[in-house]
Formats: C-alpha cells, sequence, structure tokens
C-alpha cells in the first residue's frame, strides 16, 4: 500500500447495506442518517458487459442501469461509515455481491403490509452469513405488528434483532443501526457494554 | 495512456464519425475495464502530488482532471462516481489510467474493515448514539 502522502491519512471506512424491498425507504433512512444528502451513483450493465473488455457495437443490445444510493457518518477522523441502499430489483444479484463485499453488516427493512417483499433480502444476507437485523418500518396506516409477530412471519433465526423504526426520523434511524453494530459485536462474542 | 481517437482498438462498423455507442462508456472510448486496479466502491484514492501539473497528465480527458481535482484529500471511489455524476464502471476506467501514470495512490479497503475489532465497534456504537 502506498503511504507516501502521510500528510492525509486514510479513514478506516465501514460498509452498512440498507436492503427490502421497492419503496421501503431505503433511502430515506440513508438520508435521515446520513451527514450529507444520499450521493446517487449508478452502473450501467450491458447484456454483452459482463465477460468480455470492450463494449464496442453493442448499440443493439439491451442496457440497464442500476442505481445505488449511499450516505456517510463520519466518526472521527479515522472511521467513517457507509451507508448503501441495495438496488431495490433483487436480480441484480452481482452488484449486491459488490456491495455486499466486506460490509458490516445489514438492515433489512420491511413493511408490514407487504411483508414478502423483504424475503429475498432476508435469504440473501442469511445465505451469505452477513449479520443483519429487521428495521419494521412504519408506515401511516399501516397495522402495527409485534416484533416478535413479524419474527415469526419471516422465520428468522432467535438472534436477529426485530426493531421498529420510522426511517424519517433520525433518532429512529440511529437506533436501527446501533442495534445492528451491536448484533455484529455479539455475534463474535464480544457484545458492547450499553453507555 | 489509452484515451480515445487513435487509441481506440480498430472496429469494422465503427470509427470516430460513428458516434457513441452505450453512451456512458463514450468518455472512456468503449473501454469497460480499467488498464489496472480493483477498486471497490470504499477504495480511497488521493492525488499525488503536484498530479496535475505533471507531464503524465497532458493527454488527460477533463474527467481525468476532474477526478485530479476531487483527490487532492482522500476520497472514496463512491464519492468520484457521485461528485462527477459518472457510472461507477467509467469512474473505475478513468482510475486505471491514472493509477497506470502514476498520478494517483488507490488505498484498497483494508482486511481490518472487514473484521473490525471491538474497540472499533464500541467507536461506531458510540458514534451513532453522539450524532
Amino acid at each position: 500500500m502506498d503511504s507516501g502522502h502521510s500528510e492525509h491519512s486514510i479513514p478506516l471506512a465501514l460498509k452498512i447495506l440498507v436492503a427490502g424491498g421497492f419503496g421501503v425507504g431505503k433511502t430515506t433512512l440513508v438520508g435521515s442518517v446520513s451527514e450529507v444528502r444520499p450521493l446517487h451513483t449508478e452502473e450501467v450493465l450491458t447484456s454483452a458487459g459482463i465477460g468480455t473488455d470492450d463494449i464496442l457495437g453493442v448499440e443493439s443490445k439491451r442496457t440497464t442501469t442500476v442505481a445505488m444510493d449511499f450516505g456517510r457518518i463520519t466518526i472521527n477522523d479515522d472511521l467513517q461509515v457507509y451507508l448503501f441502499g441495495t438496488p431495490g430489483q433483487e436480480r441484480f444479484w452481482f452488484v449486491w455481491d459488490e456491495l455486499a463485499f466486506g460490509a458490516l453488516g445489514a438492515v433489512v427493512l420491511a413493511d408490514t403490509r407487504r411483508l414478502a417483499d423483504c424475503f429475498p433480502s432476508v435469504d440473501y444476507f442469511e445465505r451469505r452469513r452477513i449479520p443483519f437485523v429487521v428495521g419494521v418500518n412504519r408506515f401511516d396506516g399501516a397495522r402495527r405488528f409485534t416484533p416478535d409477530a413479524v419474527r415469526q412471519a419471516l422465520d428468522l433465526h432467535p438472534n436477529v434483532p426485530v426493531v421498529s423504526c420510522d426511517v424519517r426520523d433520525r433518532q429512529s434511524g440511529k437506533h436501527v443501526l446501533v442495534a445492528l453494530v451491536e448484533h455484529v459485536a455479539a455475534k463474535r462474542g464480544h457484545p458492547v457494554p450499553t453507555a | 495512456m489509452p484515451t480515445n481517437g487513435s487509441g481506440l482498438p480498430h472496429h469494422d462498423w465503427l470509427d470516430d464519425d460513428a458516434g457513441p455507442v452505450v453512451r456512458p462508456y463514450t468518455v472512456t472510448g468503449g473501454r469497460v475495464r480499467p488498464v489496472t486496479g480493483g477498486f471497490d466502491l470504499l477504495a480511497f484514492v488521493l492525488a499525488a502530488p503536484g498530479a496535475i501539473r505533471a507531464p503524465e497528465a497532458a493527454q488527460l480527458q477533463p474527467e481525468h482532471r476532474a477526478i485530479l481535482a476531487l483527490a487532492r484529500e482522500p476520497i472514496s471511489v463512491a464519492e468520484i462516481a457521485a461528485g462527477l455524476d459518472l457510472v461507477v464502471g467509467v469512474v473505475r476506467v478513468l482510475l486505471g489510467d491514472l493509477l497506470a501514470s502514476g498520478l494517483i495512490a488507490l488505498h484498497e479497503p483494508s482486511a481490518m474493515a472487514h473484521l473490525p475489532d471491538d474497540d472499533i465497534l464500541q467507536a461506531v456504537v458510540n458514534g451513532l448514539r453522539a450524532l
């Protein structure tokens, strides 16, 4: 690793994913806790783009744009947390794989009116043994379910935290992230003491 | 450094007059893979001192120069893409050019980022609570 520019220290950047079905509030959560407004990135996929080095002449092939929104929380000069909203369509698995690489953990947002929408996200993180918590976003007019009812409906492992939240609210969003980091620590057998 | 124009590989049906084929990749001359480097979304990029005035910078495209300007302080690949409104794949190709020319230093995420120790997790929890 290059260390020739020692006046600039490179921060340690931790990555947390925010997953869940379309319209469940992923970008809203990223925005409510991020110190910057959610940044937007895109990846363009072409049907010829994978496994090839050159896309000249693929004008007849279909291209798809996959959007990723992310935010940042600076903990201190040496430590940053990045929050990446996963693309809404779970069929873009390879984008998920790139996002999940090296991730600390994930928040799966659930909407109790459309609980099945978060099944693919739960499956994904379970299969890859990526620690996750489920955030049950409170939508106006939605029937309230207890965390245990949601846990049962999702058939979650008993130690997976289920947290009720309002992703529009910064404090509530922070609470979900703290639950995740504490869960990551607990999985390692060293629970973070409560302040 | 491969850029555009005569640097493009020969193609029977396309020449410089053909115009963009897949628009976001026009800026890379159709290249979708960087010449070097992996460029994780959270890899940090730092411009070499004086990079923008270096002889190697003479042939750069405006997008390369924009990256060097952003990277005067360490910046993540994801933020470069967002800041320049370019797709991530294009930014990786441009970063590969800059890396191959020695105009940037690249810091891929360390193994520590994958398995942060308890002190780091505690610092994150404390930091989040203090927000």
